[in-house]
């Protein structure tokens, strides 16, 4: 490992547990996580209505996580660079010995942790499901898996805007803009506006397509691979965003 | 050996030049003052050295490492107060000097050592649990310069080190460089011309982003008629204005 690198994963792991104390030392990642498994309460149980449905799945659990991520992930993401611009310490970021991607890792990392950490508050769901009937656990873990991809990709969104944008009302707004627009490209009635090769091409560009293969628990590589190049899209804005603004 | 070399150094925002190819160095052993008046392009200057802004033209090297073709490398050698001493106010003074000392690499005892010798050198040691936001604005300043010197670089920056101290958390901030002066360059922008007559063993002037000047304080004092230092800013930075 050469001392480049070196020093980059150096300065990613100082970046990604100063932005973990600055969730977790602060209400902010306690009340994100509350408000998040409330409203994934209510609507699990009052919209999808999970006792009427009678089955040992969690499928409407699953059915909302696009929806409520859309709202949730940029709330906690939108101050990651914002805060940094408003509060003069981007300068001291910029100025430390790493590279740009180390520090969008770092911050990125940080961010989907709380994100990982609500959704395993949720496991309870799942326990409750298993001691009720016989669930299909792999199903069920592979949602969660690709759930947590699916996080990512929201978190990436909102991460890259508020670099771009450097005010984190601004950046909460344009997130939950772009966002919705990756969501609802893979939405029926936006399929039924185009002909249909286009409403397939849009499909193929949703975070929420991507997902229902694997709420039935089908693993699809290109949702695999969708997922993960997605996140790395976004993070590559991020660090470009981030690097423009050494342009002066 | 100059451990700082600022090479023809440019920088335009839309149609204004803040710096025009300015150029100078800073050996080991030397405090040099970076001298000129407000909006004469010392901020802008010292963020290209440090990394946090793009030169149009020019370069920098730090320790022998380019700002522009080995930043990383170049900027574990150099210890940068930015103006206004931005900090992270909801961490403590520790855990921010820790934050600084991993991200240059400082393994966990060798950071817990380097914290203690900081902590000492800047006398913050009695403050060091609390949360900086809970600090006054003498010693955020101090945490700030003890933040740049966590890693003990051989080159420093100091932006205004001084601005809005009292006059005894100047003369500790002051006393605090003095001493570390023998084993670094450092160059430190200031208005506070005593303090480069106390302090610094040469001075860098520049005004609308032009070098003016590059002669010890005591040459530059006798270059005016009157033998001062604030005569001899004057004549150099109030001329231009006037062109």
């Amino acid at each position: 490992m050469n001392q480049s690198f070196r020093q980059a994963t150096n300065a990613l792991r100082a970046v990604y547990l100063r932005e973990l104390a600055a969730y977790f030392l602060t209400p902010l990642a306690y009340v994100f996580i509350a408000i998040f498994l409330i409203a994934l309460g209510a609507f699990t149980f009052q919209i999808g209505r999970f006792f009427d449905t009678n089955q040992a799945d969690l499928a409407p659990f699953f059915l909302f996580h696009p929806w409520l991520y859309l709202v949730f992930l940029p709330a906690i993401a939108m101050r990651l660079w914002a805060d940094e611009a408003r509060g003069g310490t981007l300068e001291l970021l910029l100025t430390l010995p790493a590279p740009s991607w180390s520090l969008v890792l770092g911050k990125f990392l940080a961010a989907w942790t709380v994100a990982g950490a609500a959704l395993l508050l949720t496991t309870p769901m799942w326990i409750s499901v298993a001691w009720l009937g016989k669930p299909d656990n792999a199903a069920i873990a592979l949602a969660y898996a690709m759930s947590f991809l699916m996080a990512g990709g929201y978190l990436a969104i909102a991460c890259a805007l508020s670099a771009a944008a450097g005010n984190q009302v601004v950046a909460f707004v344009l997130s939950v803009a772009v966002g919705f627009v990756f969501t609802a490209a893979g939405l029926p009635l936006v399929a039924s506006a185009f002909g249909p090769g286009l409403a397939e091409a849009l499909a193929s560009f949703s975070l929420l397509t991507h997902f229902e293969a694997a709420q039935h628990g089908v693993l699809e590589a290109r949702a695999l691979v969708f997922y993960i190049g997605f996140i790395a899209l976004w993070l590559t804005f991020n660090a470009i965003w981030v690097s423009a603004r050494k342009g002066g | 050996m100059e451990m700082l070399k600022v090479d023809s150094l440019a920088k335009s925002f839309g149609s204004r030049h803040a710096v025009r190819g300015v150029s100078f160095g800073v050996a080991t052993g030397e405090t040099v003052a970076f001298l000129g008046p407000n909006g004469a392009g010392k901020s802008t200057t010292l963020r290209m050295i440090a990394g946090f802004l793009e030169p149009d033209a020019g370069d920098a090297t730090i320790n022998g490492s380019s700002i522009l073709t080995d930043r990383t490398k170049a900027q574990l050698s150099l210890g940068y107060l930015a103006e206004g001493a931005p900090l992270y106010l909801d961490l403590s003074v520790s855990d921010f000097l820790g934050f600084l000392a991993r991200t240059h690499g400082l393994a966990r005892t060798a950071a817990r050592e380097a914290i203690a010798r900081v902590a000492q050198d800047a006398s913050i040691a009695d403050v060091l649990s609390r949360p900086i936001e809970t600090l006054s604005k003498g010693y955020r300043r101090r945490v700030a310069l003890a933040g740049a010197i966590v890693h003990d670089p051989p080159v420093l920056i100091l932006d205004e080190p001084t601005d809005g101290l009292d006059p005894n958390q100047k003369m500790a901030m002051r006393a605090l460089i003095a001493r570390m002066s023998p084993s670094k360059a450092i160059l430190i922008s200031t208005h506070q011309l005593d303090e480069v007559e106390a302090m610094c063993s040469r001075a860098v002037v520049i005004d609308r982003g032009e070098l003016k000047a590059d002669a010890t304080p005591a040459d530059l004092a006798k270059s005016t008629a009157s033998g001062k230092l604030e005569d001899a800013f004057h004549a150099l930075t109030r001329t231009e204005k006037a062109a």
